[in-house]
């Protein structure tokens, strides 16, 4: 017969401080490895739903970035009426030539410096986004001084909210409209007339060119035929794979940093659940002896010590997760190395995650209990009674 | 001397755990002492800053160059010793995964600017007459093992191209929080191949190092430079060296303020690691504790014993740890030394390891001696049962 869970229950019960003390740990340790996680899932979400997959993007050859790029007016031109670009309800394709600069501005309050992406938008920018809404205002008028902030961008930095304006390029820009654009990183940018922002900073080419793939164009195609003509210099990538690419680094740092960081945390919390089990089985070795005299086996022993092990970690676990989950709130704002520009993104708390941090907290229980369970199963019944 | 005994042989009683408990405090401050220094790491730049050197750049933001005219206009200003324009040229080795800093710059008056940057008189001679020459630090030289005269190819990023140029020049930092890892080359190659390449281009540089004889006209001059371009095309804006750097490092505080929360967290798991190990250590004594008392001594004196019990566990976690950081932190920057190229143990953190191992003895002694102290006579000694 087994020992029913109860007992194991009850023993953690019993002994409040330590166990507290002990799951507490192992719940920090939980809560940094989820937010790292967490924090990793969140950017990477941001930037892939940033982008669309039946959107294209061409950039210069070798740059990773727009703001690296640059594309001639002519080259513009000749990819514009690529028979690859869907049309629009009034028979125009789907085309958008960019610009896409960083501007320094200083943040409200800290009055801290920071870029953030502002992007000369043509007449049919929005239409190819539509995870773009207008949340405020209006959309600047072509020809016009104006810009929209992204709903990010307005609140953290100044000069940017609705009506206020922004100096730059010799100009005062009015703030029009706020975008909202749900999780996305179109949030931390400033879109304006692209004719007007080239003027004012003076770089009379392109940034990149997006476009619309019409519904069954083949995209090798396109790639190939826009990668080998001789006139451009060029390069085709989906839009959302482009976007991803960008997240790549910081996503990568963020999660190499949590993981090794939780690596030699945890190894702190094992310590501590090792020290709180030896001290459970050193404390009752004549209960335990009363135990195996009761006809309970071996077996059933080693199972109650692991049962309780395995129930300071998901204690741990749970508590630690439950806290993370709160973490869902916040939004981060940080440069992308990428792009070296401010993004803001939050974090996203996926199932997998919740998965693994509570496999996490369970492996701590059990890298912690195992040694001394087996050491309370060994113990021989006549010894151990006479011990009291 | 009899107290002290008592001490450390109550400390190691149970020999498992107290080995435990020391290992998870050298773990914690450890990981403490190397997230500090990462994050130091990362201030490096600016700890390496000059007071007399200050930057000049587009005031839109870094990625807007400045007319290479500028030059001139700004020597003018009283005040200035020297003025050398850079370019950040962003080139990529072979590939990504390679990245170094690498600059255009006007070697001429770049270099007396930096004269922590030390050269070899004779490798200086041939870059300088060198045109498609470089200079590279001497950890990057080591990385990828090149020799001067080796040929290196970059691929640019912004300025389209393969780029190739030939190593002249090996520096190395007067002192160790000089950035051993940057390549420089001659803004003059980089300017010549654009006014071929791409007119629109040439004739800019992306900022200006500018030279003052004193820190203290650091605000003056750098208001006259801001003047001068104002309601120019291309305004600009001045700053000192350290304050241009710590622009970089505050762009991704939020990262390094999580750094800082976790290695306090750090501190945080580990003060319950020890406290529990007290907590069960008095808990188990009780009766001991009763003996004590029964025999004349009062609960200072008990308090006084496991506090004592609690430090000698934490201290000795705290030395060990502390000691293992400079080893530690020796291998963590070799493996590490690509993303960041200085990577020092400041004296500061070895402090805080220390106050923080004091700290976690006093806190985790805090409740196991008041529980100590209250229990009566009678109770504790019929709990030997």
């Amino acid at each position: 017969m087994a020992i029913p869970i109860y007992y194991s229950w009850r023993n953690l019960v019993t002994r409040r401080l330590t166990t507290v003390l002990t799951a507490g740990g192992m719940a920090l340790v939980v809560f940094v490895f989820a937010a790292s996680l967490m924090l990793a899932a969140g950017l990477e979400k941001t930037l892939v739903d940033t982008g669309s997959d039946e959107n294209v993007i061409f950039i210069r050859k070798g740059s990773a970035t727009e703001v690296q790029s640059g594309i001639e007016r002519d080259q513009a031109a000749a990819i514009e009426t690529s028979p690859e670009a869907a049309l629009d309800g009034s028979g125009e394709p789907l085309v958008a030539k960019e610009l896409l600069v960083l501007i320094n501005l200083q943040k409200r309050g800290s009055g801290k410096p920071s870029n953030v992406i502002i992007r000369g938008i043509g007449p049919k920018s929005l239409a190819l986004r539509p995870q773009v809404k207008l949340a405020a205002g209006r959309m600047p008028e072509p020809g016009a001084s104006e810009v929209v902030a992204g709903k990010s961008v307005a609140e953290r930095f100044e000069g940017t909210g609705m009506g206020e304006s922004l100096r730059f390029g010799q100009r005062e820009w009015k703030v029009v409209g706020i975008i909202e654009a749900g999780t996305t990183g179109f949030n931390s940018e400033i879109w304006g007339d692209v004719d007007q922002l080239m003027q004012a900073f003076r770089r009379p080419v392109y940034s990149s060119l997006l476009f619309k793939l019409a519904p069954g164009a083949d995209f090798a195609a396109l790639k190939g035929r826009i990668e080998t003509d001789p006139r451009l210099t060029c390069e085709v990538k989906r839009e959302a794979g482009y976007y991803r690419e960008q997240s790549e680094t910081l996503a990568k740092f963020l999660r190499i940093l949590g993981v090794s960081l939780t690596a030699v945390f945890s190894l702190g919390a094992i310590i501590g659940a090792m020290i709180t089990m030896h001290s459970a089985v050193a404390n009752r070795v004549p209960e335990i002896g009363t135990l195996r005299a009761l006809g309970f086996q071996r077996r059933g022993i080693l199972a109650a010590f692991l049962a309780e092990s395995l129930l300071l970690g998901l204690l741990g676990a749970g508590s630690g997760l439950f806290c993370a989950s709160f973490l869902q709130f916040l939004t981060i704002s940080t440069m992308n190395f990428q792009t070296f520009s401010e993004l803001a993104f939050s974090f996203s708390l996926t199932p997998s995650i919740a998965i693994e941090s509570l496999a996490f907290g369970l492996f701590m229980g059990l890298a912690g209990g195992l040694a001394p369970s087996i050491r309370a199963c060994r113990i021989s019944v006549v010894e151990a009674l006479r011990t009291s | 001397m009899f107290i002290l005994k008592l001490i450390f042989k109550n400390a190691f009683r149970h020999r498992m755990r107290a080995l435990m408990t020391v290992s998870g405090i050298t773990l914690a401050v450890l990981a403490f002492g190397l997230l500090q220094t990462v994050v130091h790491a990362w201030y490096a730049g600016v700890a390496a800053a000059s007071a007399t050197r200050l930057v000049t750049r587009n005031s839109i933001s870094l990625v807007f160059s400045l007319p290479v005219s500028y030059r001139e206009k700004i020597r003018a200003v009283p005040g200035v010793t020297h003025v050398a324009g850079g370019t950040w040229f962003g080139g990529v080795y072979v590939d990504e995964k390679n990245f170094f800093p690498n600059f255009a710059v006007q070697f001429d008056s770049y270099l007396p600017l930096f004269p922590e940057f030390v050269f070899d008189q004779d490798e200086l001679t041939t870059l300088l007459k060198d045109r498609g020459g470089c200079a590279v630090g001497r950890k990057l030289a080591a990385r990828f093992g090149w020799k001067v005269g080796d040929r290196i190819p970059l691929r640019g990023t912004i300025f389209p191209g393969e780029w190739n140029f030939v190593l002249r020049a090996v520096y190395r930092g007067a002192n160790k929080n000089v950035d051993e890892s940057q390549l420089l080359f001659h803004w003059d190659y980089l300017n010549e191949t654009m006014r071929k390449t791409m007119p629109r281009r040439a004739d800019n540089v992306g900022f200006f190092m500018v030279g003052i004889t004193n820190p203290e006209l650091a605000s003056e001059v750098s208001d006259a430079i801001d003047t001068t371009f104002a309601n120019s095309l291309a305004e600009t804006l001045t700053e000192t060296e350290k304050a241009f750097n710590l622009g970089f490092v505050t762009m991704s505080d939020a990262i390094i303020s999580a750094i800082q929360i976790v290695s306090y967290l750090v501190v945080a798991i580990i003060m319950a690691v020890a406290a529990n190990t007290m907590a069960m250590t008095a808990r188990e004594r009780l009766c001991e504790y009763a003996v004590f008392k029964a025999l004349g001594f009062g609960s200072g004196f008990l308090g006084l014993m496991i506090l004592g019990e609690s430090l000698v566990i934490s201290l000795s976690g705290g030395l060990l740890g502390a000691w293992l950081t400079f080893p530690a932190a020796q291998a963590f920057g070799a493996a590490m030394s690509d993303f960041m190229p200085i990577f020092n143990v400041a004296p500061e953190t070895i402090w805080i390891q220390l106050a923080l191992s004091l700290a976690v003895g006093l806190a985790a002694a805090a409740f196991p001696a008041a529980r100590s102290g209250r229990i009566g006579i009678a109770e504790g000694l019929r709990r030997i049962a």
